[in-house]
């Protein structure tokens, strides 16, 4: 079968505007009657809830989390794009949908991408008017960094903080609307299942993680901001808890799972030291503005300190391969050369599995109070985690898993091939084909939530009347009574092997082959 | 890599009952493990035994999402200066070590399980003030407004709390003036945050009262467990704040939040 | 990083088994009545179970190099990612059957108007 995409035609540069003029709109007085389940509270889910909410619209959010506050998206280091063009040097909206699709090797859906592109602008502007604190030139207006992929500087940063700090934005913007009454935040209550009635997806089935009540909550349309799934891999820089329990439950119950296989593996990663290891820890590609990347050209240098292997005996092998990019060379170019490095014997570090990070001759440069206050708190992470100092010896890194492209199917208004289901953020896999660039997922996770779904909902909604199906239903008692089925089985296996050693077993399973 | 045996004491609650300390041996912990990874091997053994696995919180593992909490050898995050319990690594400590592990205690922060707490305090405290009112898509250009370097660097600094309740659990009267001043701070200092200031800064500061933390006597244990390192100056600066908007509020008042309705 | 297709067909092979020992033999303690977080992953770990299933077939079934995806049977001579947009230009779009070995392949075609089909190169 072929999917329709719902793509609005003309030309590219105006679908967006052409199809928010096309869309239907509903009058607020109506949207109140509406109820709209959001399911993930990291930037899709918190963004999507509050606009949603400041729309009118009555809004029920949930996490797993004991706040908001702590979705993974806290986690991102390194920054957001945005065409804003502040730099001067050549940016547009054109340039960012360019750069994305190529970057995302053409497996992207090119509308949407360049309607990305066009709402990076307007999310800088509403981040910076919720007090985000982005760095700043002394002149008072934002500074810019350059990412993986891009030849222009174009990425908005707040320290080593990025996801932390537009998440918390986001999360006040959630505050605000859960004070007013906007939004029911249910915090640690995980989703188990989505209630399907009559064909459309109308609610959803929840277990309090305090008290373990296992609960139905009904609505007009259910929207999934769940993020990624690679924790399927086990050791990755995701956080403990992401998994892909939302979009797979969906899946069985109809929505059509894109592009799977398409997993990110990220170049600057801290090395694994030992099989207790319960998660891999990222370092910001931002650092590869600075730090150099090599490996020692002859067998004979392995096991050797960094500083005993003179320039001469060194592959910078990225600047080689690459010369135009050079370390900056998006992140599945980088991982593979790294990994072919070490597969060739040359990795440094326990078990050969890893390449230098080395920052000498920036320190040499610019010093290394300017390269502290770079990159300051990754230093410092570096070190707590392996006990070394990368201002005085090369960093160690490899590649690990860290975002998934592949997620649930959408259309252009992000609905799922499951009516009344919309998929939002990391969970979805509409836009960046078969390779994410660096700060690109703050992006789409902030425009999906902000700007797309307040427009792209009411087109679905105006198909249903409000309110028509209530927990009442007997598909909500049926899917009541398989959640707690499944608990009961669980607990009732009594085996002999834990959760953590399938998960560990199946991780290198998907790993190795 | 070296391994260590360890006894730890850890506390065991079962929410609404009475807790104790339990004593478990941790043996053979590689050094390089994280004190949480040190957790998950007594736990993976725990099972193994038939025993009761120990409850606790944690999500990011890399000290960012404040998930992670725990009182160790009596210290919120234990002995580490500005370091979460996830990021704490078992190199600090020595073989033959006895290790205290309980939750962060504060009547505002009931035990769920173990050393699992609950925290939704912090959230009603933010949903009192702790946000500027702009409506999606109703900003102005983000360069329209310049803020100077020092400004937005201070404002950052602030903003760094990752909401752990590590200022809390280690004051003597569980006040939570470090974190409230930190998020009152930042937004308090910054120019989006000026129309707003005096509602946000008696709006948290009376939940913060109602949640039950306690009074601050400047003891700035706080500072000390901070694993971001939150300064106490904000304390300072938000009991400036308050002064004044309580001061305005007696003369002229200040509104109250808006509520509901369209 | 790299897949091919031996390593693959023996994935799907043994994910199913893993799977199904995970039903006879995880010990999950504790009560469902209460916080209880080996629970919480029991359900995670049973569904990355099934998605890991539906993750092998794609790869398997996506025979080209592309970003993040690299088949090594896909691959220029200098060890650069071989994409084929003949016959892979689409987005793999997975329904699930009822039988997790069967999964139906929908397609959504891609097309290229405004960024013509070209070799990514960062040379
Ligand atoms: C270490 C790291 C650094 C990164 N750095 C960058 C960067 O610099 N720039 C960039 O652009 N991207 C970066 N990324 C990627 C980016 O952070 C994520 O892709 C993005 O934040 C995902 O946002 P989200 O809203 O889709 O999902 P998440 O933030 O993952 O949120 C998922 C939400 O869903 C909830 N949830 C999940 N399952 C359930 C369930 N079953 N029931 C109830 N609730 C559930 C969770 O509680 C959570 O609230 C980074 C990622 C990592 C891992
Ligand atoms: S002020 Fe420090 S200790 Fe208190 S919540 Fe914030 S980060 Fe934690
Ligand atoms: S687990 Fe996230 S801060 Fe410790």
């Amino acid at each position: 079968m072929s999917l329709d995409s719902k793509t609005p035609s003309g030309p590219m540069a105006l679908r967006w505007s052409k199809h928010k003029q096309d869309s239907k709109l509903i009058n607020p007085k109506n949207k109140r009657k509406y109820t709209v389940i959001v399911v993930g509270s990291g930037l899709a889910g918190s963004s999507a809830a509050a606009t949603l909410s400041e729309l009118g619209y009555k809004v029920k959010c949930f996490c797993f989390q004991d706040s908001p506050r702590r979705a993974h998206s806290i986690a991102a280091q390194g920054g957001i794009n945005a065409a804003k063009n502040y730099q001067n040097d050549g940016d547009s909206v054109h340039r960012l949908f360019y750069d994305t699709v190529k970057g995302g090797d053409f497996r992207a859906r090119e509308s949407n991408v360049h309607r990305l592109a066009e709402e990076s602008v307007n999310i800088i502007d509403q981040c910076a008017a919720q007090g985000v604190p982005f760095a700043r030139e002394y002149g008072g207006g934002l500074a810019n960094r350059s990412f993986g992929g891009a030849q222009v500087s174009r990425t908005f940063y707040a320290r080593g903080q990025t996801g932390q700090q537009l998440l918390l934005g986001a999360y006040s913007a959630l505050n605000k609307e859960v004070a007013r009454g906007g939004v029911e935040m249910h915090t640690r209550s995980e989703m188990l299942e989505v209630v399907v009635v009559d064909g459309h997806a109308k609610g959803i089935i929840t277990r309090d993680l305090m008290t373990g009540k296992i609960e139905a909550h009904a609505a007009d349309t259910v929207l999934l901001c769940t993020g990624g799934y690679g924790n399927v891999f086990y050791l990755s820089t995701n956080a403990m808890g992401c998994n892909v329990t939302a979009t797979w439950r969906a899946h069985r119950k109809g929505a059509y799972f894109a592009n799977p296989c398409y997993t990110q593996i990220h170049p600057t990663c801290i090395p694994v030291s030992g099989d207790y290891q319960s998660k891999l820890t990222l370092m910001s590609e931002s650092l590869r503005n600075d730090g150099r990347i090599w490996v020692p050209k002859n067998k004979a240098d392995i096991g050797k300190p960094a500083s005993q292997i003179p320039e001469a005996d060194r592959d910078y092998f990225l600047e080689r391969k690459y010369p135009s990019f050079g370390n900056l060379a998006p992140r599945d170019i980088s991982s593979r050369a790294a990994k072919e490095a070490c597969d060739a014997g040359l990795g440094v570090g326990p078990g050969g599995r890893g390449v230098y990070l080395d920052f000498a001759e920036a320190i040499g440069q610019f010093g290394q109070k300017t390269i502290a206050e770079r990159y300051g708190n990754l230093f410092e992470m570096y070190e707590k985690i392996t006990g070394e100092s990368g201002y005085k010896q090369p960093m160690r890194i490899y590649p690990a898993v860290h975002y998934t492209m592949g997620g649930l199917w959408v259309d252009y208004n992000l609905m799922s091939s499951l009516p009344g289901l919309h998929v939002l953020g990391e969970a979805n896999f509409s836009d960046h084909g078969a390779n994410r660039l660096g700060a690109s997922a703050l992006m789409q996770g902030l425009a999906d939530g902000y700007f797309v779904i307040p427009t792209t909902i009411a087109p679905y909604l105006v198909t249903q009347t409000p309110g028509n199906v209530t927990t009442s239903h007997p598909e909500f008692t049926k899917a009541l009574e398989d959640a707690q089925g499944r608990t009961n089985k669980f607990l009732n296996i009594k085996g002999k092997r834990s959760v953590d050693s399938f998960h560990r077993e199946l991780g290198l399973m998907v790993w190795d082959k | 890599m070296s391994l260590l045996n360890l006894q730890l004491k850890v506390w065991r609650q079962n929410q609404g009952q009475p807790g104790h300390f339990q004593d478990i041996q941790a043996r053979e912990i590689p050094d390089h493990a994280s004190f949480l990874e040190m957790m998950d091997i007594v736990n993976e053994r725990l099972i193994q035994d038939g025993g009761d696995p120990v409850a606790f919180d944690h999500d990011c593992r890399e000290g960012i999402c404040g998930m992670c909490s725990m009182t160790i050898n009596g210290i919120a995050h234990g002995p580490e200066k500005a370091t979460t319990t996830c990021q704490l690594h078992m190199r600090k400590f020595r073989d033959g070590d006895t290790i205290w592990v309980e939750p962060f205690r504060a009547k505002a922060f009931p035990v769920v399980k173990d050393l699992m707490v609950n925290r939704s305090a912090f959230d009603r405290i933010q949903q009192a003030g702790g946000f500027v009112t702009v409506r999606t898509g109703a900003a102005p250009d983000a360069n329209s407004i310049l803020v100077g370097k020092e400004v937005a660097d201070a404002a950052m600094d602030a903003a760094a709390c990752i909401g752990c309740g590590a200022c809390v659990a280690s004051c003597k009267n569980a006040s939570a003036m470090l974190f409230v001043s930190a998020k009152a701070g930042q937004l308090n200092s910054l120019p989006q945050g000026q129309p707003e200031k005096d509602r946000r800064t008696l709006g948290m500061v009376r939940q913060m009262d109602k949640e039950g933390f306690g009074n601050c006597t400047n003891q700035y244990e706080c500072e000390a467990a901070c694993p971001k390192e939150i300064s106490v100056r904000w304390i300072t600066k938000l009991n400036r704040d308050y002064a004044l908007a309580a001061a305005k509020e007696a003369f002229v008042g200040v509104q109250e939040h808006a509520e509901g309705g369209d | 990083m790299a897949r091919d297709k031996a390593g693959l067909t023996e994935a799907l092979k043994r994910i199913p088994e893993l799977r199904e020992e995970f039903w006879s033999n995880v010990k999950v303690p504790g009560s469902g009545a209460a916080a209880n977080p080996e629970l919480e992953k029991a359900g995670r770990v049973a569904d990355f179970m099934e998605f890991a299933e539906l993750l092998c077939h794609d790869a398997l079934d996506r025979e080209e190099s592309c970003g993040g995806h690299f088949r090594t049977e896909h691959q220029y001579d200098d060890g650069e990612a071989k994409r084929d947009d003949e016959n892979y230009c689409y987005a793999a779009a997975w329904e699930h059957t009822g039988d997790l070995s069967k999964p139906k392949l929908n397609k959504e075609q891609l097309t290229f108007e405004e960024v013509h089909l070209s070799v990514r190169s960062y040379k």
